[in-house]
């Protein structure tokens, strides 16, 4: 087991700048998730890790020790590929042992250990399979015990769940957090699902680009996105570019770019509601759907504003209602049981309580 | 950019392989270049100056009909091999699946042995006219086949295979709902043809054409056995060096060699850009089955009449191989049989030594081809490296050169002692042959293993070097055993093509080591048709059985890798 460092790291292939200005910490034991979109470099990130690429600037440590230039088959990790890449011309338990015969550990030893891990991966009765016998659910089992079977330092997988089917993923999942849990291991997680993220991690690093826009908790990364990109890539979220009017100790008073008059909005000066990144630049408002109240009547609180009903969407749980406020279209998330019978071309009043806005800075161009 | 290590570990692998291409490849082909400029002991264009102006026009002649026996081998084999690819993967009829797979029944024949069938066949004193002749009452054979005719007949028998086989994967390729939709935009059938699936096929077309083109321009042993006065290039190539006119031979190789690169390179630049990828994956055509009785029995008619006269060479083959000679002289038809002609093949050393040459000399190139064919592959398709495009020509000269000017090339590189022989003269020994076969295979073994690794996904290696194997140990345990089966089949393939090699043989054997294509030569002149015939089912059997281990055991259809 061991902490990760990664220090000033880029990678470029050729012109392309695949990674950039990356620093990041991973602590002993914990489970953190590479997050963001296609292409914005996770799976560059991992194999640097992996020791598959070398970074082209910055440094790679394991602990203390620098891994920067270590060949794979040196580092200790255990990686679990998006495709599996078990061997095809070996059985489950050779798949499995091949680690193991590597490092050239008695026969009698490989059997338990391999027997151990499959009965942990639940395929202890399929060890003599020929591993294109087995259903995706069970090659991907395969895989991480062949990863875990070493008793690596660290674990790596690339996106694993993403070649299986809704119902077989949710079992994986819970199946992944069950063996890291077993085996206190380093993990590193990729996906660009945001739902795996959140559910799964200790922490979250969220990519885009080649940039690592911000590391947290699950919680923190949702509700406090550090910038536009964040905020939209995890969730959904409502967006108003404003400038600040007035800032007091306790308030803030922000207009909309566009329709200034009639779009103000208060919002409390607390860290949580303007944060420190925020000060400079560009500003978005943001607010999450189900922090917008719908009211039946005006109440004279601020930030209350006179809508029209546009769209109202049921999804179970939560009943998305789409309100127009002066010109602006809001998203909101209504509990079920709350449901006022909304319908279109409703008169509402929404209010978007002074303490549940954010002010956060917004990136140029690229947010999604 | 890449690792240190890799790159160093890639240079190693590279550094061999990039030695023997060198060595044997480049080396023999620049030798026979400068040696065309050699004449009177100066350096001129003297050769080609005589090549294109000689007064007897004989060199230009054989160029010409080169050509000419080319572009109508091409016409042929397009109109046997394109309607039968048509009739086979589009239609179902009965026995649809054997009359297919028998269409691929003349790669089965090893060239020479092809043409020794067709000349016991068709020739002068051929079984089939004179058949007719007896049946009919005639005063002579009414026909009989030699010179162009020969040749071109041959020819078809032999290459409309190519053309059978690629449009029949590229007809297979296409996505029947590009048809279905053509129609359902409201075109009729004819339009559909000409204008959806045609276009789609012209690339299969183009290539198959070119290489049968490439094919015929190098072909030797049918001209050499049935062209009579007619004159062809590669042919020419061969009486020069019998002559002693290597300056001569040299000018006549460079420019046959020419002829035929300038249409390799045609066919790249062609492929490239027209390469209508589908975009949904093979679904597999929809065969319409034939309702029309009359229609139905007339297709397998003909497919029944078509398997007989594709398999009537293997047959007389056989049958001749049971004929004792001396036994069936002035007679029309044979009339002793028995296994004479094998038991002497296994117990007359004379007669044993040239198919135990055989063995040994392609077993010797065969093993260099496996060890030197996965490592160039391995380097070519899994290692990045500047200069892979100068490797990966280097590998395909030889399959872009005329036999004949392989083993001319040969004879220019080691008929002097050079560090590439270590010093050594090789023309006139043992090794000379096991070389000539090795350079012939190369493009063969290295395209098959090239096929299989790229099926390879990168991801193995790596999931490997992950835990904690060394490259060498990945190399042995993973990738080696994974692509085995479809190296196996390409370097079978090589080793029974090595045993029935005919052209280099004859430039380059010397007595003691002359493989059984020269002594299949050498009993035909003594008139000793069974005894060749015995060496021919021989190499017909080790080529059937090449290739169905190769369909059963290793799931590979090796036929498509001699394209
Ligand atoms: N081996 C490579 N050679 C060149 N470009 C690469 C290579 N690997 C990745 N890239 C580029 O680097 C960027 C990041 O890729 P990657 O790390 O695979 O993204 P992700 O895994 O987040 O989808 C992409 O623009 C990709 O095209
Ligand atoms: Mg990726």
């Amino acid at each position: 087991m061991a902490s990760i460092k990664i220090e000033n790291v880029q990678k470029a292939f050729g012109k392309v700048i695949a990674v950039d200005h990356l620093n990041l910490e991973i602590k002993d034991g914990e489970f953190f998730t590479f997050l963001g979109p296609s292409g914005c470099g996770k799976t560059t990130t991992l194999r640097m890790i992996a020791g598959f690429y070398y970074p082209t600037k910055g440094m790679v440590r394991f602990g203390d020790k620098d891994m920067t230039r270590v060949p794979p088959e040196k580092r200790n990790t255990g990686m679990v590929f998006q495709n599996y890449a078990l061997f095809p011309h070996m059985t489950v338990f050779e798949n499995v042992a091949f680690g193991l015969r590597v490092r050239k550990i008695g026969s009698k030893e490989v059997k338990t250990r391999v027997h151990d891990v499959l009965r942990k991966v639940r395929l202890e009765q399929y060890a003599d399979r020929q591993v294109s016998q087995l259903s995706g659910g069970q090659q991907q089992r395969v895989a991480l015990a062949r990863a875990l079977v070493i008793e690596p330092e660290i674990l790596l997988l690339d996106e694993p769940l993403s070649n299986l089917d809704a119902k077989l993923r949710d079992e994986m999942r819970s199946e992944i957090l069950r063996l890291q849990k077993e085996y206190k291991i380093t993990t590193i997680y990729v996906t660009h699902d945001q739902a795996e993220a959140l559910s799964m991690s200790d922490r979250i690093a969220v990519f885009n680009f080649g940039v690592c826009h911000q590391v947290g908790t699950p919680s923190e990364i949702y509700n406090e996105p550090a910038n536009d990109f964040v905020a939209s890539f995890i969730g959904e979220i409502n967006l108003l570019p404003v400038k600040v009017d007035q800032l007091d100790e306790s308030r803030i008073t922000v207009s909309a770019i566009e329709n200034p008059d009639m779009n103000k909005f208060v919002v409390h000066n607390t860290p949580f509601n303007f944060s420190q990144s925020a000060q400079e630049g560009e500003l978005a408002l943001s607010i999450r759907p189900e922090s917008i109240r719908i009211l039946t009547e005006k109440a004279d609180r601020p930030n209350v504003f006179k809508g029209k009903v546009e769209d109202v969407q049921f999804f179970g749980t939560i009943i998305l209602v789409k309100v127009r406020v002066n010109g602006l279209l809001l998203e909101v998330n209504l509990l079920n049981h709350v449901s006022a019978n909304l319908k279109p071309g409703a008169d509402v009043w929404v209010e978007m309580p002074e303490d549940q806005i954010r002010l956060i800075p917004m990136l140029s161009g690229d947010a999604s | 950019m890449m690792k240190n290590r890799d790159n160093r570990l890639t240079l190693y692998l590279l550094i061999p392989v990039l030695l023997v291409l060198i060595a044997y490849v480049l080396y023999p082909s620049v030798r026979t270049i400068l040696e065309s400029f050699h004449k009177d002991g100066g350096l001129t264009f003297g050769n080609y100056q005589d090549f294109f102006t000689q007064e007897s026009k004989t060199n230009l002649q054989a160029l010409w009909n080169s050509v000419y026996i080319s572009v109508l081998s091409v016409l042929v084999s397009a109109a046997i091999g394109i309607p039968l690819a048509f009739i086979f993967n589009r239609f179902d009829f009965p026995g649809r699946g054997f009359f297919a797979t028998a269409a691929i029944m003349p790669i089965v024949l090893p060239s020479l042995v092809g043409v020794m069938a067709f000349m016991f066949l068709y020739g002068e004193t051929g079984l089939v006219p004179n058949a007719i002749k007896d049946l009919f009452g005639l005063d002579e054979v009414p026909f009989k086949i030699g010179g162009v005719s020969g040749i071109l007949i041959v020819h078809a028998y032999t290459m409309y295979v190519y053309f059978y086989m690629t449009v029949s994967s590229a007809i297979n390729k296409i996505d029947p709902s590009l048809e279905e939709s053509a129609y359902n935009l409201g075109a009729s059938r004819f339009q559909v043809f000409w204008k959806v699936t045609f276009p789609l096929l012209t690339p299969a077309i183009v290539a198959a054409s070119l290489l049968v083109f490439m094919i015929s321009m190098a072909s030797f042993s049918a001209p050499f056995l049935l062209a009579g006065g007619f004159r062809v290039l590669s042919l020419q190539i061969y009486f020069s060096k019998i002559n002693g006119d290597m300056e001569v031979a040299a000018t006549q190789s460079v420019i046959l060699s020419i002829v035929s690169i300038s249409f390799l390179l045609f066919m790249r630049w062609y492929q490239n850009r027209k390469d209508y990828r589908m975009a949904s994956k093979g679904i597999g055509a929809h065969r319409s089955e034939v309702n029309n009785p009359l229609l139905k029995w007339t297709m397998v008619a003909t497919g029944v009449i078509g398997v007989i006269i594709l398999l009537l060479p293997h047959f007389t083959i056989l049958l001749l191989s049971l004929v004792p000679d001396g036994t069936w002289t002035w007679q029309t038809y044979p009339s002793v049989f028995n296994f004479e002609n094998y038991r002497l093949l296994l117990q007359d050393p004379n007669i044993f030594k040239p198919l135990k040459n055989s063995l040994i000399l392609s077993f010797i190139a065969t093993a260099g081809n496996l060890v030197f064919g996965v490592l160039a592959s391995y380097v070519l398709v899994k290692r990045k490296f500047v200069g892979k495009s100068f490797v990966d020509i280097l590998v395909m000269i030889p399959w872009a050169l005329p036999a004949t000017v392989i083993g001319m090339n040969l004879i220019f590189a080691f008929n002097e002692p050079n560090i590439f022989s270590f010093g050594n003269i090789l023309v006139g020994t043992f090794w000379i042959l096991p070389l000539a076969y090795f350079i012939r295979h190369i493009p063969l073994v290295v395209r098959s293993t090239n096929a299989v690794l790229e099926q390879l996904d990168d991801s193995i290696e790596e999931a490997s070097r992950s835990l904690g194997a060394k490259w060498f140990y990945t190399f042995r345990k993973v990738i080696l055993p994974i692509i085995m089966p479809g190296v196996l089949s390409g370097t079978l393939l090589a080793f029974v093509e090595s045993v029935g090699e005919f052209p280099t043989s004859v430039l380059l054997y010397t007595i003691s080591n002359r493989p059984i294509s020269i002594e299949i030569m050498n009993q035909l002149r003594m008139f000793n048709m069974g005894q060749a015939a015995a060496y021919g089912m021989i190499q017909i059997t080790l080529i059937a059985v090449v290739l169905l281990i190769s369909n059963r055991f290793f799931g590979v259809k090796a036929e498509q890798s001699l394209s």
